[in-house]
């Protein structure tokens, strides 16, 4: 093969350098490093996320399999459970059929769980590191000192007279064609609400500035808990540099019984859209019933934010082995 | 029927929409980390030429449109029709002007040309990238004027009119840039 050449030698430096100050950025705090297995029994069933089955002989003749991890929170949430205490994590994660100038279906994923912080406070830390990161290196990009905190059906409201957490499918499909947006193909009210977000709101971010979204509406709470500040809303956050998002987190469910609920809807959502339907993670819930502490979580594209650092617009040029040369 | 999911788009391919074929120029992923993910594509219409943009619900199936390219021969024009051949299989086609699309005054008799069909039928022509022809009528040259820079047109032999320096005279031959209409050298 001619491919053999690794493709991202500009970074790769710079990669290194990144690794190193996130794990001092967590070592100053006292949050402690942990692995966790990449690949599992089971997975999540979000419908947005694909996770990759992995198959090998068992030795015996026959065949055995598992699944990718698309994230390590599961196993993360029992070492809190277990009482790890303030963790996190630089793991590979997978998520299929994820591949452009943003995305690469293999990728480096920093998330971490801080006890006793909300979602406010645990996304102002994402805006610390980033600051505290970018200022590692005189070469690299900085964001603007000061991040624009908005709430998500403000901001929708703001940008699109959209109520995020009423208006239906019809009423969203009217307002993208106002916007010259049509899409091919039948969207829920849910992905209205990402395809007006996404390809409406998000490229005309401030580049160069942080942005943290918050307070996502409910049915896209994920394993965020309910809003206290905003009924019909998740305490769920998104933090973007520029147009790029780089960070999902959340002040996290700790009850098992919504989260039964919420992961058998999704299940609903996998069967009523005809997609396939993985193994589902059979440990995460009993550490919920033992109890999960008080805390926030976040995880954050390493990839990305190497891009943004560097001032890159396509994650291939950050990735020596991207998808298709791997 | 065949289809191409969004998760095969690629730039080249060709696809059937609006009853229109179109070649994809480009396409990009947009995913929320958590959410429904889209592809916007730009694609040329093969028939008009004209580039439009699309969004894509990720997964949805478009109808693959019959477009082959290929190098064909112009052999002669009959007033109404211009007529390729395939070298190999000496196959013969008919083009409207329409479907030339102006490609018509770069070509010369014998010249190699991509022809586009579209279910066998010819849907556009794309002149050589460069051609070379001959002046036939231009003013005379003023000499000494060349480093000036200035130009003045000049007809050539397939009946186009391209802006040529001052010093380039009736008779000669030139090479012409056929994607901007341009000269670029003498021959």
């Amino acid at each position: 093969m001619s491919d053999w050449r690794p493709r991202a030698a500009g970074s790769r430096v710079a990669r290194a350098r990144l690794l190193a100050e996130l794990r001092g950025f967590f070592a100053r705090r006292g949050v402690l490093e942990v692995e966790t297995p990449i690949l599992g029994r089971g997975t999540v069933l979000d419908p947005a996320m694909e996770s990759w089955h992995a198959q090998a002989g068992d030795g015996a003749g026959g065949r055995e399999g598992g699944w990718l991890q698309t994230s390590p929170e599961y196993p993360m949430k029992r070492l809190l459970a277990d009482g790890s205490g303030d963790i996190y994590q630089i793991a590979r994660v997978f998520r299929g059929g994820e591949s452009g100038a943003r995305h690469n279906p293999e990728f480096s994923l920093l998330e971490w769980y801080r006890l006793g912080f909300d979602d406010r406070t645990l996304a102002d830390e994402v805006v610390t590191l980033l600051q505290e990161v970018a200022a590692a290196d005189p070469a690299w990009h900085a964001p603007a000192p000061e991040p624009r905190v908005v709430a998500y059906p403000d901001l929708l409201d703001e940008a699109l007279g959209v109520d995020a957490l009423h208006d239906d499918a019809a009423r969203l499909q009217a307002v993208a064609a106002q916007r010259g947006l049509t899409v091919h193909g039948e969207l829920d009210r849910d992905a209205w609400l990402d395809a007006l977000m996404s390809l409406c709101v998000v490229p005309g971010f401030p580049p160069g500035r942080i942005t943290i979204l918050h307070d996502y509406p409910e049915n896209q709470a994920i394993l965020a808990r309910r809003s206290r500040e905003r009924p019909g809303c998740a305490a769920r956050f998104e933090v973007y540099w520029g147009d790029l998002e780089l960070a999902n987190g959340y002040f996290e469910l700790t009850d098992p019984v919504e989260f039964r609920r919420r992961r058998e809807q999704d299940r609903a959502r996998r069967r009523a859209r005809g997609q396939p339907e993985p193994a589902a993670d059979p440990f995460l819930e009993g550490a919920l019933e033992a109890g999960l502490p008080d805390c926030a979580g976040v995880a954050l594209g390493v990839d990305r934010l190497l891009m943004r650092l560097l001032g890159e617009d396509d994650i291939r040029r950050v990735i020596d082995f991207p998808w298709g040369r791997a | 029927m065949a289809t191409y999911s969004t998760n095969e788009f690629k730039g080249g391919l060709k696809l059937l929409l609006d009853g229109d074929p179109m070649s994809i120029v480009e396409n990009e992923f947009v995913k929320p980390g958590k959410g429904q993910a889209f592809n916007r594509v730009k694609l040329r219409n093969l028939r008009t030429g004209r580039v439009v943009e699309k969004t894509f619900k990720s997964g949805e199936s478009v109808e693959a449109a019959d477009v082959l390219e290929t190098e064909m021969q112009y052999l002669y024009n009959d007033g109404e029709f211009w007529h390729f051949m395939t070298p190999e299989s000496f196959e013969q086609y008919a083009v409207s002007k329409a479907a030339l699309n102006g490609s018509d005054q770069w070509l010369k008799e014998q010249d190699m040309c991509t022809v586009t069909l579209w279910n066998g039928e010819p849907l556009s022509v794309e002149a050589p990238a460069f051609v070379e022809l001959q002046i036939t009528q231009c003013d005379p040259g003023i000499r000494g004027d060349t480093a000036q820079g200035g130009t003045k047109p000049a007809t050539l032999e397939t009946g186009a009119v391209v802006k040529v320096p001052l010093f380039v005279e009736e008779g000669e031959t030139i090479k012409v840039d056929t994607r901007k209409g341009e000269y670029v050298s003498r021959v």
